[in-house]
C-alpha cells in the first residue's frame, strides 16, 4: 500500500472559544501539486503551521511521509524538517545573511559538508530557482520582490525535500513575474518530482499548477481535483470559482 | 584477470578495478541528507591510471540533486584527468538537471541569468596603500555621517521652532505618553539607585573623616555630591539605558516596517510625530526624576547618619542647610534638560538610521545608547568646567 506522503485527519485547532478547524481531514499524494484555498480567517495558516509542527492541534493526527508529527519530541521533529521546504509569505528570508548564506543554512543545521561543496550546491539552488549568479552575494533587502520569493524558494530546496509547502507564493508579484513563478513550480515539480502543498488566492496560479485543490469552508476541508471542485455547490466555493475574476479561466478551462 | 571488489560500510557505492578499467556501481540512497557519506565515499575512489569509467545506476533507490551534484564533480574531474566516461544504460535525468543549471540553461522561463563568475572586490596589493586606504574611508565615512548629525540637529531645530508657534503640532497627547513612559514607569529603578549611591558616599566616607575626627562633614559629602553631580548624572544614565534604547528600537522597528514612510507618504513630518514628543516628553520627566533622585538621595544619607553615626535628624538638617549655598540645587537640576535633549536626540537619530536588517537595528540601538552615555558624561564634564569660572 502506498501512503500519501501527507495526511492530516481530525484536525481541531480552537484558539479560546473561537473553533478554527473542526474535524479537517486532507491527504496530498506524492507527485501532485494540492492547493489550499479559503477564505480571510478560515485558518490556512494556521492548518500551514500546524503541519509544519510550529503549533500543536488540540486534536487530529498530521502524518507526513508516515509519521505522526504530533506524537513527535523536539528532536524528532527536527529530523522530520529536514525532509520538507516551506517558503513564507513575505519570504522570511534572514535580513544579516546573504541569499547564499540563507540556502546555506538549512545545510549547516542538517548535513556535514565541506564549505567548498556548500558553495557549490548553494549556488545549484540558486541557480535553479531562476535567480541570477550575482544574486548569490545581495541582502535580501537588496532584492526585487519575485527575486526574494525565488531566494526563498532556493533556501527551501537546500536539502532537495521531495515535499514543498508554499504559503501564498505569488502573492505581491506583478501578473508576469507570477506567472514565471509558475512556471517555475511546475518546471522544479516535473523535473525533481516534488510534491507541492501551496496556499493560495491566485486563481491563476490554481488553473496553471494545481491537480488537487482543497477549500476550508465551514471549519473543515473540501477536496476534490480542479475539475470537481469547480462544480461543488457549497455556495462558497460556487462565489470563488464562479465570480467575475474567474470566469475567464472557466472559459479557458472548458468545464 | 585479477579483480579488486571494494565496498564500503554504508553501501552507497561499490567500485571494481579491471586494469584501467573503474566499474562504479551506485546503490543506497544518494540524498543530501546523506552528503557527507556520500562524499566520503566518492573522495575514497581512486581515479590514478584510469583510462575508462563505467557507471551503473541501476540498483540506486534515490538521486536527489545534491548526490547528482557530488557525482557531477566526480565525472568532471574524471574527465579532467584524461578518463573516459560511461554510464551502463541511461545516465540520470538528475544529473543533466545539474548541467543544465550550472550552464544557466535552466529554468527555463528566465533569461537574464547566466552564470557569470564573481569577480571578487580588488585588493589593494601594498599594506602601506592598504591602511591608507582604510585611513581614507574612515575620513569620508565620520565626516559624512558628521554632516549627517547637523542635518538632524537642523531638521530638529526647525521641527520644535515649529512646535512652539503652535501647540496642536506639539502633540500633547503623545508627549503625555513618553512622559509617563520615560519618566513614571522609571520611578521605582532611579528611587533605588539614588537611595543606594547615597549609602555608598556617606558610608565610605565616614570611614575616612572619622580618622580626622570629622565625621560631620559626611553630611556636605553626600548632600553637595547627589544635589550637584549624581542625582543628574545618574538618574540621566539610567534613563539613557533606559529611554534612550527604547527610542531607537521603537523607531528603528518602525522604519523596518516602513512605517515611517507612511507617515512621510500621508503628509505628516515623521520629525514632528515621532521624534518631538519624545524629546519633549523626556525634557520634562528628567528634572523631575532628578529632583526626587535628589530627594531620595538626602534621605538616604539622613537614614545612615541616624543609624550609622548616631547623627540626630535635626542636627543633619541643620548641617544640610549649612553646606549648600543658594545655587548647589539648581546647579544639578539645570543640567536635567539638557541631558535628556541630548538622550532623546542620540535615542530618535540612530533610530531613525536604521534600514534593511534587523541586525541594523541592534547594532544602532546599542550605538545610541552608548553615545548618549557618552554625550551625558561629556557634558558634564562641560559644565563642571563652566560652573567653576562662572565662581557657582
Amino acid at each position: 500500500m502506498i501512503y500519501p506522503i501527507l495526511e492530516v485527519i481530525g484536525l481541531v485547532n480552537r484558539f479560546g472559544s473561537q473553533l478554527v478547524h473542526e474535524g479537517l481531514n486532507m491527504e496530498v499524494r506524492e507527485d501532485e501539486v494540492f492547493g489550499i484555498v479559503g477564505g480571510s480567517g478560515t485558518g490556512k495558516s494556521v492548518l500551514l503551521r500546524s503541519i509544519l509542527g510550529l503549533q500543536r492541534p488540540v486534536a487530529g493526527i498530521i502524518r507526513i511521509e508516515g509519521r505522526d508529527i504530533t506524537r513527535l519530541g523536539p528532536s524528532q521533529l527536527n529530523k522530520v524538517k529536514a525532509h520538507y521546504g516551506v517558503t513564507f509569505q513575505q519570504g522570511a528570508l534572514y535580513s544579516s545573511l546573504t541569499v547564499r548564506q540563507n540556502v546555506q543554512l538549512p545545510m549547516i543545521e542538517h548535513v556535514a559538508m565541506s564549505p567548498a561543496a556548500r558553495d557549490e550546491l548553494a549556488m545549484l539552488k540558486i541557480l535553479l530557482a531562476g535567480l541570477p549568479a550575482d544574486a548569490a552575494d545581495k541582502y535580501p533587502s537588496q532584492l526585487s520582490g519575485g527575486m526574494v520569493k525565488r531566494a526563498a524558494l532556493a533556501r527551501a530546496l537546500a536539502l532537495d525535500p521531495k515535499l514543498l509547502f508554499l504559503d501564498e507564493p505569488t502573492s505581491g508579484l506583478d501578473p508576469i513575474s507570477a506567472s514565471e513563478f509558475d512556471e517555475l513550480i511546475l518546471y522544479l515539480q516535473k523535473e525533481l518530482r516534488l510534491t507541492v502543498v501551496m496556499i493560495t488566492h491566485d486563481l491563476d496560479t490554481i488553473f496553471r499548477t494545481c491537480n488537487r485543490v482543497g477549500v476550508i469552508v465551514d471549519r473543515h476541508m473540501e477536496v476534490d481535483t480542479l475539475e470537481g471542485i469547480v462544480n461543488n455547490p457549497h455556495p462558497w466555493i460556487q462565489a470563488y470559482f464562479h465570480g467575475d475574476r474567474a470566469r475567464l479561466h472557466l472559459e479557458q478551462h472548458g468545464t | 584477470m585479477h579483480a579488486q571488489v571494494k565496498t564500503n560500510g554504508n553501501r552507497l557505492l561499490e567500485v571494481r578495478r579491471v586494469a584501467e578499467v573503474l566499474e562504479l556501481q551506485l546503490t543506497g540512497e544518494w540524498r543530501a541528507l546523506r552528503f557527507s557519506e556520500i562524499d566520503a565515499a566518492v573522495a575514497a575512489v581512486a581515479l590514478s591510471g584510469v583510462r575508462r569509467i563505467e557507471i551503473s545506476t541501476e540498483r540506486l533507490q534515490a538521486l536527489d540533486l545534491s548526490g547528482a551534484w557530488r557525482l557531477h564533480e566526480l565525472i568532471k574531474q574524471a574527465r579532467a584527468a584524461g578518463a573516459e566516461v560511461a554510464f551502463k544504460g541511461a545516465p540520470p535525468d538528475q544529473l543533466r538537471l545539474v548541467d543544465q543549471t550550472l550552464r544557466g540553461e535552466s529554468p527555463p522561463c528566465s533569461q537574464q541569468n547566466r552564470p557569470v563568475p564573481l569577480s571578487p572586490i580588488e585588493e589593494l596589493e601594498a599594506p602601506a596603500l592598504r591602511s591608507l586606504e582604510y585611513l581614507g574611508r574612515h575620513a569620508v565615512f565620520y565626516g559624512r555621517d558628521l554632516v549627517r548629525d547637523l542635518a538632524f540637529l537642523g531638521r530638529m531645530t526647525t521641527t520644535a521652532a515649529r512646535g512652539l508657534l503652535s501647540f496642536k503640532r506639539l502633540r500633547p497627547t503623545s508627549i503625555a505618553r513618553h512622559v509617563y513612559d520615560t519618566g513614571i514607569t522609571a520611578i521605582p529603578i532611579v528611587s533605588l539607585i539614588a537611595f543606594l549611591i547615597s549609602v555608598i558616599i556617606a558610608y565610605m566616607s565616614a570611614q575616612q573623616l572619622r580618622n580626622f575626627g570629622a565625621v560631620v562633614f559626611v553630611v556636605d559629602l553626600v548632600t553637595i555630591g547627589v544635589l550637584r553631580e549624581l542625582g543628574v548624572l545618574l538618574t540621566s544614565i539610567i534613563v539613557a539605558g533606559r529611554s534612550g534604547s527604547a527610542f531607537a528600537a521603537e523607531i528603528g522597528s518602525m522604519k523596518l516596517n516602513e512605517e515611517v514612510d507612511a507617515l512621510y507618504a500621508t503628509g505628516v513630518d515623521p520629525f514632528e510625530a515621532l521624534v518631538l514628543p519624545r524629546v519633549v516628553g523626556l525634557v520634562i520627566a528628567l528634572p523631575l526624576l532628578t529632583i526626587l533622585a535628589d530627594l531620595i538621595g538626602l534621605m538616604g544619607g539622613a537614614l545612615l547618619c541616624r543609624y550609622l553615626l548616631d547623627m540626630p535628624l535635626t542636627q543633619y538638617v541643620t548641617r544640610v542647610q549649612d553646606s549648600i549655598q543658594a545655587t548647589t540645587f539648581w546647579v544639578g537640576v539645570i543640567k536635567a534638560p539638557v541631558f535628556a535633549v541630548l538622550i532623546g536626540m542620540a535615542g530618535c537619530y540612530r533610530g531613525m538610521q536604521v534600514r534593511d536588517s534587523s541586525r541594523e537595528l541592534g547594532r544602532l540601538t546599542t550605538l545610541a545608547v552608548v553615545q548618549a552615555i557618552f554625550l551625558v558624561i561629556f557634558a558634564d564634564a562641560l559644565f563642571a568646567v563652566l560652573f567653576l569660572e562662572l565662581n557657582i
